[in-house]
């Protein structure tokens, strides 16, 4: 059982939790990478709603499917198809859907908080597929199943989550996440792009990747992301990808056994080169197999597991 | 009507009054003040032992949202929370739909407010036409129709020629220029305080220094204009060294603080998954613990001069949402008293003088209201006030047509119990008349 009754930000989690959701979607992986039949009746006759405030694919087709191979019923609904868009509240969405009896919601939202809003107003389980710029602690679960895959381990592994920081809610629940479980995270990005907290989490800043390259095993690039950011805090795309890009260049500077992540999508040319993007350190696609492995995860234990 | 108010605790440092007297009202006036007066026949007795007797409390910063809003608040209403929070007197701001830029606007207030008749409101006028920061308001017809002080609350006025222009023009009145300070370049999209409470919520940052640095302009331009300034809610310990400082100098700067600011800080704002809680957001943002305990000590110190409300009054809906687009403000006026008695006067940080000054005394004079003391011949604005009397802070507590208070579940020691305004009972045992 998780120490939380939802799952909205990783801040909550402690280190048995993380540990359960990894456990619990490892032992899915058989299923869903090894057999025809990719299906189990975990979650026979649950309901489960994908509320998707703000447009999204990869994080929504990801929850669908684990819901599918979970066997529960679920349905999507996105802000443009929804009555958000005529005027009515979070709160009478919510409550009117809660009043057809589901027992979840899986929220993707704009608005930092949503979640916690919708909380209030339903009794079913909350689980936050991104809010704003605050956090998007499922993206954090199936990054730590990712690299723990390939280390082994998470204790004492040195992160380097490169990119938008203050504009990232990948960065906001990845860095507590990884903090939790022992590693060691470097924050690099140009000042206009660190998170506001100088102490924050007990991280390390830096605005210099080139500095720190070498030592890291694992280099973490986050999606610039430019529909997110309020004013100028770049000059160019092509001052960031000679600055902060992982090229090449930089790629030969790491360690032997260190690997490359990336949330998706990609800006190709821009934080990360083509080249990098494919080469053999790159786990970006096992990130993304990941993700149906630990959202079933999350979402039979905040079922109640085994009960 | 003739009222005796017997053997309170009369506190007035403006007489040197600390002491129990009987205090005899007849009409809007004190007639007399002295150890011990015989009830003449036809006077009620205001039992007052065991009770605190002041002059009549003054908040001079609140929203009634009076005309344009009145869905949230309206003079009648808002003057009951005044009365239910121990206030005579109130300053309303003119960010009002249209906005309180006219004399005629001024007069509706002032009429409204004498309708309603439970507390003297003094309205402020806007510096700028409709508050847009770009030509003078007709303040001298405000003047004229009884405006109180000058503000563009809400906003800064971010030009500085434009405010050098107003502060000029605000000079030639026996007035003063409230100024909100905010940089609107530097606090754009911002929703909580900069820095570790925007990080960890994942919202845009409301920087200190967005207030800062207005508060240095506007100082500058009060020794360039000479015009009486005066700092609206301050909320960061650098704005009140930049006040210190200015009346070191001598300039005529003053300021005021909210009991949000004092008693609550960014801390506050949780995010975990009950939280969010929107009622505690604010503009200015709540600030830094540090910020926090800098403040207490400038209203302790007389270093800010008075403590006032900024209610802002705000309908469910408009709260009862997701953090971001939640409006800002608390409701206070009937928390303030309370609050202040319970954290500072209770505590012995503050004394029952300096509670005076700063909850009576010193906003009446930044009004330009004649001054209201516990001697023969003043008006008759007076608060009682029981000091072990307690109360617990619900929505049903609230007098306010609106519930958005950031101290809901609080419990408070210390509450006005009776108002006289000129002369005339508007709260009677803790009931509004």
């Amino acid at each position: 059982m998780l120490s939380v009754k939802h799952l909205i930000d990783t801040t909550s989690l402690t280190a048995d939790d993380i540990t359960q959701i990894l456990d619990t979607a490892k032992s899915f992986d058989p299923i869903v990478n090894g057999r025809n039949i990719k299906k189990v009746p975990a979650l026979r006759g649950r309901t489960i709603v994908n509320l998707f405030l703000e447009p999204s694919t990869r994080t929504l087709k990801s929850f669908e499917l684990a819901e599918k191979r979970l066997s529960a019923d679920s349905i999507s609904m996105g802000g443009a198809t929804s009555s958000v868009v005529k005027g009515e509240s979070l709160a009478d969405t919510i409550q009117t859907i809660d009043a057809m009896k589901v027992d979840m919601f899986v929220v993707r939202a704009r608005l930092a908080g949503t979640p916690q809003v919708i909380t209030q107003n339903t009794d079913a389980i909350v689980i936050n597929g991104g809010d704003g710029k605050h956090q998007h602690p499922t993206q954090a679960m199936l990054d730590l199943y990712t690299i723990r895959e390939h280390f082994g381990h998470l204790d004492g592994l040195k992160v380097a989550i490169v990119g938008d920081l203050a504009h990232s809610r990948v960065c906001g629940s990845l860095a507590p996440a990884l903090k939790t479980m022992g590693a060691d995270v470097t924050l690099v990005a140009p000042p206009t792009f660190q998170v506001g907290d100088p102490s924050w989490f007990g991280c390390n800043q830096t605005n210099h990747l080139d500095d720190v390259i070498e030592d890291m095993d694992v280099i973490y690039m986050l999606r610039v992301q430019l529909e997110r950011m309020e004013g100028a805090a770049i000059p160019s795309r092509r001052e960031y990808n000679r600055l902060y890009g992982l090229s090449l260049e930089r790629e030969a500077r790491m360690k032997d056994n260190a690997i490359i992540c990336h949330p998706g999508p990609m800006n190709r040319g821009m934080e990360i080169d083509a080249e990098v993007a494919d080469c053999a350190r790159s786990r970006i696609l096992n990130q993304v197999n990941a993700g149906v492995l630990t959202r079933m995860a999350e979402m039979y234990l905040l079922m109640g597991g085994e009960e | 009507m003739a009222y005796l108010i017997k053997g309170a605790h009369v506190v007035d440092p403006q007489v040197g009054l600390d002491g129990i007297r009987d205090v005899l009202v007849e009409d809007k006036q004190i007639v007399e003040v002295a150890e011990a007066i015989e009830a003449a026949e036809g006077v009620e007795v205001i039992d007052g032992a065991g009770k605190y007797l002041v002059p009549g409390l003054v908040d001079m910063h609140v929203h009634f949202r009076d005309p344009g809003f009145e869905y949230k608040e309206t003079i009648a209403s808002g003057s009951r929370a005044a009365a239910h929070g121990g206030f005579t007197d109130v300053a309303t701001m003119p960010n009002t739909d249209p906005v309180t830029d006219t004399g005629a606007e001024i007069r509706y207030q002032i009429d409204a407010a004498r309708r309603a008749g439970l507390v003297h409101v003094r309205p402020m006028g806007a510096l700028t036409r409709g508050e847009k920061g770009e030509s003078l308001a007709e303040i001298g017809d405000m003047v004229v129709e009884g405006a109180s002080a000058f503000s563009d609350d809400g906003h800064g006025v971010q030009s500085a020629g434009m405010m050098k222009t107003c502060m000029a023009y605000v000079s030639q009145f026996d007035r003063v220029v409230c100024a909100h300070c905010e940089v609107e370049s530097l606090t754009k999209n911002g929703v909580i305080n900069s820095g570790r409470a925007a990080t960890r919520l994942g919202m845009f940052g409301w920087p200190a220094l967005g207030e800062e640095l207005e508060i240095w302009r506007d100082i500058e331009l009060c020794r360039s204009t000479g015009c009486a300034l005066h700092i609206c809610h301050i909320s960061t310990a650098k704005g009140l060294e930049m006040v210190k400082a200015a009346k070191a100098e001598g300039l005529p700067v003053t300021c005021e603080v909210t009991p949000h600011h004092l008693f609550l800080n960014d801390e506050d704002i949780d995010d975990t998954y009950n939280t969010y809680n929107t009622n505690l957001k604010m503009n200015p943002p709540l600030r830094k613990k540090s910020d926090m305990e800098a403040l207490v000590d400038g209203i302790i110190d007389g270093s800010i001069d008075c403590v006032v409300t900024d209610h802002a009054p705000h309908a469910k809906h408009e709260k009862d949402c997701e953090w971001e687009i939640a409006f800002f403000g608390t409701i206070g006026l009937e928390t303030s008293l309370p609050l202040m008695i319970t954290n500072l006067v209770d505590t012995g940080k503050m004394s029952w003088d300096r509670l005076v000054e700063v909850m009576a005394v010193n906003p009446r004079r930044l009004l330009r209201c004649n001054p209201v003391k516990i001697e023969a011949g003043s008006q008759a604005d007076l608060t009682l006030i029981d000091p072990k009397r307690e109360i617990d802070v619900t929505e049903d507590y609230f007098e306010s047509k609106s519930k958005n208070s950031a101290f809901l579940g609080q419990h408070l020691t210390g509450v006005a119990t009776d108002v006289l305004m000129a002369g005339k009972r508007t709260l009677i045992d803790g009931v509004v008349a």
